[in-house]
């Protein structure tokens, strides 16, 4: 009898673990349609989102703007969305969170990184209410029922513009312009943070996939928004001999600077067309939309919500825009065409170990802080069967490594 | 001599030629009955909440988003007391914009410009995180607690003293020298988060021992009452204290108080550390009592806003609550407008202006009046 109870428990363990396990991937269409919430009318549901600034901020006007698109396209009128502006990252995001959970709110979304704390504060003490932290790390630790983590693979679209600023730098060389050993590509960096790191690093890998002599220098202005800072970064990039400009930070600073020089520009989160008729090249930008939309319909419709939300470039989460024939070199249309069906079949792998060295050696191993815990320990083996493993453990980008041919400054 | 002479003359017919009187005079009122101060003070707000009304009506409608300014106005005060919690958390933004106000003020009235409160409240409310992080973990609460409040106000203190010091030993500016400590202090902060936190994320995880404790189950209120017996002590200090005499005896004139035996240099370095120390407690309760992180900008601009409160109370510690309150519902009212009624947060900042622009104006209606030339004519006859 005890064997056959012992054989009945090993086989649930086994069956449950595969049904996790199976259950990992991005595609778990399955687990969605279960029900493990109380589901929520469409004509009743109230969703509150919490931006760091306002609009004038491209941040959070990205934000802004799927956060309207998405509840326009669900149809809730202006009383069933409530906007709160302006939330710094402090104890103001746990009142703002508590706030509009007092007020009625099913789902509060929040998205910025220094919101986190505050958010699971307010999970913590709401847990009738759904709360979605964007660009946060915890969820997946603090595994509570009613907090979240989202990201969009976003490396995945600066691996493309990456590309398209190979091509323009083949072009520059083929013109005679510049020789192939001065294909340098200056980046405009944020704080020397992962999803920085993951991001240049991308980009990089990107452009070096069609031009194998670049090289990238980076400079970080330790500011997330700074026009004037920003600026001047990308002007001593362009003194120091760099010959394309892309950046993080997603101000006018370094557009601007680029026109005025006459340097071609890829940009992140916006169209900077506008700014840079002459030399914006092509940007990348996530768009939250899709993610907005799929977990307001979770929460209406009482399904699963994935605790770490990170989609790409095939559900429209990460988009390329603003594509400048006037700048961009003869083909890029075609070729991005064709490296993006390749990224959304898996053929190509941003971070594959064969296309970078680390001081020389090729990686077969490295160990990425992905639990976060106060002491930063790296804890998950990240690289396996050839490529680093980006967003899959979390959704918000780990990357973090030095590699060969970038150059900090 | 012929020269000077006929300079007399020139001056003595300048006189006579003189009836001509401007249209208008001001003249310094002698003092006004308390009411008649309180009606004017009123009546400026009154006016700006009209102004304000067609000012919204205006933009609203040019932005083709009509709103009925009354409901703006209602909005605005459930931004503020719409629930439990909104009060609360005013009642806690009240006392911690007082607690910096109570601070510049012995400063401000020993004419000593002190616009580096903010940075004093960073430095003691990194002081707190220090205290939470390093020595939390090793001791009982009831010990850390102590010794962080001391750390917190020594902090503070030593923080205003710098500027205090050189401006007592070398005359420097005091307004540049505190302003530029404030950027000082942010970055000191940037430097200990990078460090506490490796991946560069620049964002400090709750710290989670050595929490100031929470009275009846409501998270604000320790802050409140601290912030409470803060205000009765310094108008005590300031009112009847022989060192709160001395403090305004050098703000109107240095040279009386040299002249009476004060140690002005004294005086003043005694008088920017007790305003760093207040700032200092402001930090504490900040980080110990509401955040438990800190980060550049736990203080929000604080020091800044204080002064304008501070001023508009005339320095008097029982005054500033109002002033506080006025300034902090303001704030919060705007917000809630901002985002309840997706106006721009800039629409919010336009209304905010007005009604603080028509409640410094009319200040100077409660001090001067004004003579007509008919007026006076009058009176003369």
């Amino acid at each position: 009898m005890k064997k056959i109870l012992s054989i009945a428990v090993v086989l649930a363990m086994l069956l449950s673990a595969v049904a996790v396990f199976t259950s990992c991937g991005k595609t778990e269409e399955g687990a969605q349609d279960e029900v493990v919430r109380e589901a929520v009318a469409k004509e009743d549901i109230k969703v509150g989102f919490i931006f760091l600034h306002d609009e004038n901020s491209t941040y959070d006007k990205n934000f802004i703007d799927a956060a309207v698109a998405a509840t326009e396209k669900l149809g809730l009128t202006e009383e069933q969305v409530i906007f709160k502006v302006n939330v710094p990252e402090g104890t103001e995001c746990y009142d703002a969170a508590a706030e509009l959970a007092d007020d009625g709110c099913d789902l509060i979304f929040a998205d910025s990184f220094g919101h986190e704390d505050f958010m699971i504060e307010a999970a913590k003490e709401f847990p009738e209410v759904v709360f979605c932290h964007a660009t946060g790390t915890k969820a997946h630790t603090e595994n509570l029922a009613n907090f979240y983590n989202a990201f969009a693979s976003i490396y995945e679209g600066r691996y493309l513009v990456g590309v398209a600023a190979g091509l323009k730098l083949n072009e520059m060389i083929e013109n005679g312009d510049i020789t192939a050993e001065e294909a340098k590509i200056g980046y405009v960096g944020a704080h020397p943070y992962a999803e920085v790191k993951s991001g240049y690093t991308s980009f990089f890998l990107g452009a070096r996939s069609v031009c194998p002599t670049a090289t990238m220098d980076v400079k970080f202005t330790n500011s997330w928004f700074d026009i004037a800072l920003e600026k001047e970064a990308a002007n001593a990039l362009i003194n120091d001999g760099c010959v394309l400009i892309s950046q993080h930070a997603d101000s006018e600073g370094a557009p601007k600077a680029c026109e005025e020089a006459g340097v071609p520009n890829v940009a992140y989160n916006l169209d900077t067309i506008m700014w840079g008729p002459n030399t914006a090249l092509v940007s990348s930008k996530i768009n939250w939309a899709p993610y907005f939309e799929h977990i307001i319909n979770a929460v209406i419709n009482g399904t699963a919500i994935e605790q770490d939300y990170c989609y790409g470039l095939e559900e429209g989460s990460v988009e390329i825009l603003g594509l400048n024939e006037k700048v961009a070199a003869e083909g890029t249309v075609e070729k991005l065409e064709e490296v993006k069906a390749a990224l959304i079949a898996g053929d190509i792998k941003v971070f594959d170990t064969a296309t970078f060295t680390v001081n020389g050696e090729t990686l077969d191993s490295y160990m990425a802080d992905v639990d976060s815990d106060a002491a930063f320990t790296a804890d998950t083996e990240v690289i396996s069967d050839g490529y680093f493993h980006e967003s899959e453990y979390r959704s918000a980008p780990y990357f973090d490594i030095d590699i060969d041919g970038i150059n900090l400054k | 001599m012929n020269n000077s002479a006929t300079n007399d003359k020139n001056i003595k017919d300048q006189k006579q030629h003189k009836v001509h009187d401007p249209l208008f005079q001001i003249v310094k009122r002698d003092g006004m009955e308390w009411y008649k101060a309180l009606g004017i003070r009123l009546g400026a707000i009154l006016i700006a909440l009209v102004v304000c009304a067609l000012v919204l009506v205006l933009l609203t409608n040019m932005l083709g988003t009509p709103y009925n300014p009354i409901k703006i106005y209602k909005t605005m005060f459930d931004g503020a007391f719409g629930s439990a919690r909104k009060t609360w958390v005013t009642m806690q933004d009240v006392a911690m914009l007082l607690c910096v106000s109570l601070a510049v003020t012995p400063a401000f009235k020993m004419k000593f410009w002190n616009i580096g409160a903010e940075g004093q409240t960073l430095i003691g409310g990194l002081c707190a995180a220090i205290c939470m992080r390093y020595l939390g973990p090793a001791l009982p609460d009831f010990l850390t607690i102590p010794i962080m409040a001391v750390a917190c106000i020594i902090s503070g203190a030593l923080w205003a003293i710098i500027p205090a010091f050189f401006k007592a030993k070398f005359n420097t500016n005091e307004t540049l020298f505190t302003l530029m400590l404030n950027y000082v202090a942010m970055q000191i902060i940037r430097i200990f988060i990078a460090i506490w936190v490796p991946t560069g994320s620049g964002v400090l995880s709750r710290i989670d021992n050595a929490h100031l404790p929470i009275l009846f189950g409501q998270k604000q209120l320790l802050n409140i009452l601290v912030v409470a017996i803060l205000t009765v002590i310094m108008y005590i200090y300031m009112r009847y204290s022989k060192q709160g005499y001395e403090i305004s005896v050098v703000g109107e004139s240095e040279n009386t108080a040299k002249y009476i035996g004060i140690n002005v240099k004294k005086v003043i370095i005694r008088t920017m550390a007790i305003s760093g120390a207040v700032c200092g407690i402001a930090g504490l309760l900040l980080v110990a009592g509401r955040d438990y992180t800190v980060s550049a900008a736990t203080a929000g601009g604080m020091g800044f806003t204080a002064i304008m409160v501070s001023w508009l109370a005339k320095f008097n510690p029982f005054v500033m609550p109002l002033t506080s309150f006025l300034i902090v519902f303001l704030e919060r009212g705007a917000s809630e407008m901002a985002s309840r009624l997706r106006l721009n947060e800039s629409i919010s900042d336009v209304v905010t202006g007005i009604i603080i622009f028509f409640i410094i104006g009319c200040e100077f209606f409660v001090n001067y009046k004004i003579l007509f030339r008919h007026s006076k004519h009058n009176k003369e006859v």
